[in-house]
């Protein structure tokens, strides 16, 4: 499976990392192995077996719709770069996607 | 002729669930008006290694609404994830369900535009996370993350609806059902249920071969009226172009409220890759068809089954019972003055749609919440439960009348006094000194001085014109200030105009 690099830079744009033209490389020969090793994959006949979400043995695990204390808001914002009347503060998102 | 376009739409609508907790941690969701990021913990922040569980109420709810929309129920459903980037979504992904939702296939009935019944399908029901809210100031957004992971219901139509009014229709039935649930305030200027709309227009030619128009969609509409407005705003400016022999793109539009018109927000190229895959954090649910069925038997009487009680049962017509199981609040209200009137249920349906509705509107419009036409955010009789009046005080003015006391003209207007002075009906009609007169010979005085007043008017009745007999009613019921019995006033005249 060959990714171009513009599939590796759409990707890395939904991922927001910034990469240079070196890494896109690296990561398009390496993206592309990984890509390639399912197609090795898809070798297996799965036709008899069921698709599955997970690998858990797990089912329904709920909880009781109780209230329980949280975080302060001093320690909810205490690894915030930035925070202005207990709010998060960040860069301006109005207008963009 | 002209090329006719016939709009195509469907609805997107997410309504928050009504949980004490979070979905998917036990921080209160509670957010409206809480000081900012005060009901957050580590896995509503997205803070790493933590692992969410599910509420157990919310998925209740949902599968409450599910049947109620008449959705098949799934045994086996899956969370996923949904991935994108915004500062109000700590993890980076909302949690949501894709391929396995919990309802499907649905439908609930709204009145069509031609008057009949008409069902809207239910393409998908399900359970997600909300999101923070971002409040933008200048330069900077400042983010509160109280409302991240209350619990959310996203309920999809298919595209059966052809007008902004049966868009409208939809949304109240919903709010309504959701409403007589218990499981959404159905409030929407606080957010707690928001609505996107999709939209297309097609000549019949193209909807015979089954083909569509480019779908846009409509963002940011925070009111009933919004949704009613920005339709047929899209429609109107969709048919333009096409008119015009143009292309519509496919675009998101969002609803300039201010402007009354809609405004370009996103084109197709930049649309969202939202990459979903299944969630690794949550086991999938499954569910008995024994725990449904127990889910099932706790359902409410919903709108329609009230409404075709009402008409088997009080012998309402479709159109009364429809209007009074509007809102559970009208219908409620409505039962109990039936039951304390104890006469004909039809009497008490026509004093509320008539008499008290109209009273409604005008204590809506004096409270500024715009015309009778846009008073759009709640249904008819939808404030009900504010009158400082009960269903027993109208029907004990109704009594008033039925026993002949004051006439049904006075009647209405002891009801505004009612409403006005939360006085009950006999008060005001003795202390206003409003009951009716039926005493013949004092009445009989009256009409015969209207009749000398207006020697013309009765040659005109004499001649053939007997239209005029409501004219001299209309002279003796002012003479009267409108307390005459209206019996005795037409027996009256007709015994002198006629012998």
């Amino acid at each position: 499976m060959h990714l171009s690099t513009a599939d590796v830079e759409h990707i890395a744009h939904l991922a927001r990392l910034a990469l240079t033209p070196e890494e896109v490389e690296q990561y398009r020969r390496q993206l592309s192995a990984i890509l390639d090793y399912f197609e090795t994959l898809k070798q297996v006949d799965t036709s008899a077996v069921p698709p599955t979400a997970t690998v858990l043995p797990l089912r329904t695990v709920m909880r009781q719709d109780a209230v329980r204390p949280g975080l302060s808001t001093e320690d909810a914002l205490a690894n915030a770069p930035d925070r202005e009347d207990g709010y998060f503060r960040v860069p301006a998102v109005f207008g963009e996607d | 002729m002209p090329q006719r376009y016939y709009p195509v739409i469907g609805m997107e609508v997410h309504a928050q669930l009504q949980t004490a907790s979070k979905m998917f941690c036990g921080c209160s969701a509670d957010y409206w008006e809480a000081p900012p990021n005060t009901h957050v913990c580590p896995v509503c922040l997205g803070m790493p290694g933590v692992l969410p569980v599910i509420n157990a109420h919310a998925v209740e709810q949902t599968v409450r609404t599910g049947l109620a929309l008449n959705c098949r129920i799934a045994r086996f459903s899956v969370f996923a994830r949904k991935n994108y980037h915004y500062p109000d979504l700590p993890k980076g992904y909302q949690i949501s369900q894709y391929e396995l939702p919990l309802c499907r296939d649905g439908w609930l009935t709204i009145v069509g535009d031609d008057g009949q019944p008409k069902r809207i399908g239910i393409r998908r029901a399900h359970l997600e996370e909300d999101t923070g809210k971002s409040l933008h100031v200048d330069g900077h957004s400042l983010i509160d993350l109280n409302r991240a992971g209350v619990p959310l219901l996203e309920i999809v139509t298919e595209a059966d609806m052809a007008s902004a009014e049966e868009a409208y229709r939809y949304l109240v039935k919903l709010r309504t059902i959701l409403r007589t649930l218990g499981v959404n305030s159905g409030d929407m200027e606080k957010g707690a249920m928001r609505c996107e709309v999709n939209l297309s227009l097609r000549t019949a030619e193209q909807a015979a071969r089954g083909e569509y128009g480019v779908k846009v969609e409509i963002k940011n509409l925070n009111s009933f009226k919004a949704v009613r407005d920005s339709i047929a705003y899209e429609i109107a400016r969709q048919t333009a172009v096409l008119e015009a022999g143009g292309r519509v793109e496919q675009v998101t539009m969002g609803w300039d409220e201010n402007r009354r018109r809609t405004v370009l927000q996103r084109t197709k190229e930049s649309s969202e890759d939202y990459r979903y895959f299944p969630e690794p954090d949550l086991p999938p649910l499954e569910l008995s068809p024994e725990w449904i069925q127990r889910v099932a038997a706790t359902l409410p009487e919903l709108p329609d089954a009230r409404a075709a009680r009402f008409t088997a049962d009080y012998g309402l017509t479709p159109r009364d019972a429809g209007i009074l199981t509007a809102e559970r609040a009208v219908a409620d209200w409505f039962e109990q003055a039936v039951q304390a009137y104890g006469g004909p249920p039809r009497e008490v349906a026509n004093w509320i749609t008539g008499p008290l509705f109209a009273i409604l509107r005008g204590r809506a419009e004096a409270r500024g919440e715009g015309d009778e036409e846009d008073q759009a955010e709640r249904t008819e009789g939808g404030d009900i439960a504010s009158l400082p009046i009960g269903p027993a005080d109208l029907a004990a003015l109704i009594k008033l009348v039925d026993a002949g006391v004051v006439n049904r003209n006075t009647g209405k207007r002891v009801l505004e006094e009612m409403v006005a002075t939360g006085r009950p009906a006999a008060a005001i009609v003795e202390a206003q000194g409003l009951a009716q007169v039926s005493d013949e010979s004092g009445l009989a005085q009256v009409v015969d001085a209207v009749l000398a007043a207006n020697p013309g008017e009765v040659a005109k009745y004499r001649a053939g014109k007997t239209s005029v007999l409501g004219w001299f009613m209309g002279q003796v019921m002012r003479e009267t200030r409108g307390k005459a019995n209206p019996d005795v006033v037409r027996r009256l005249l007709s015994q002198r105009l006629d012998g």
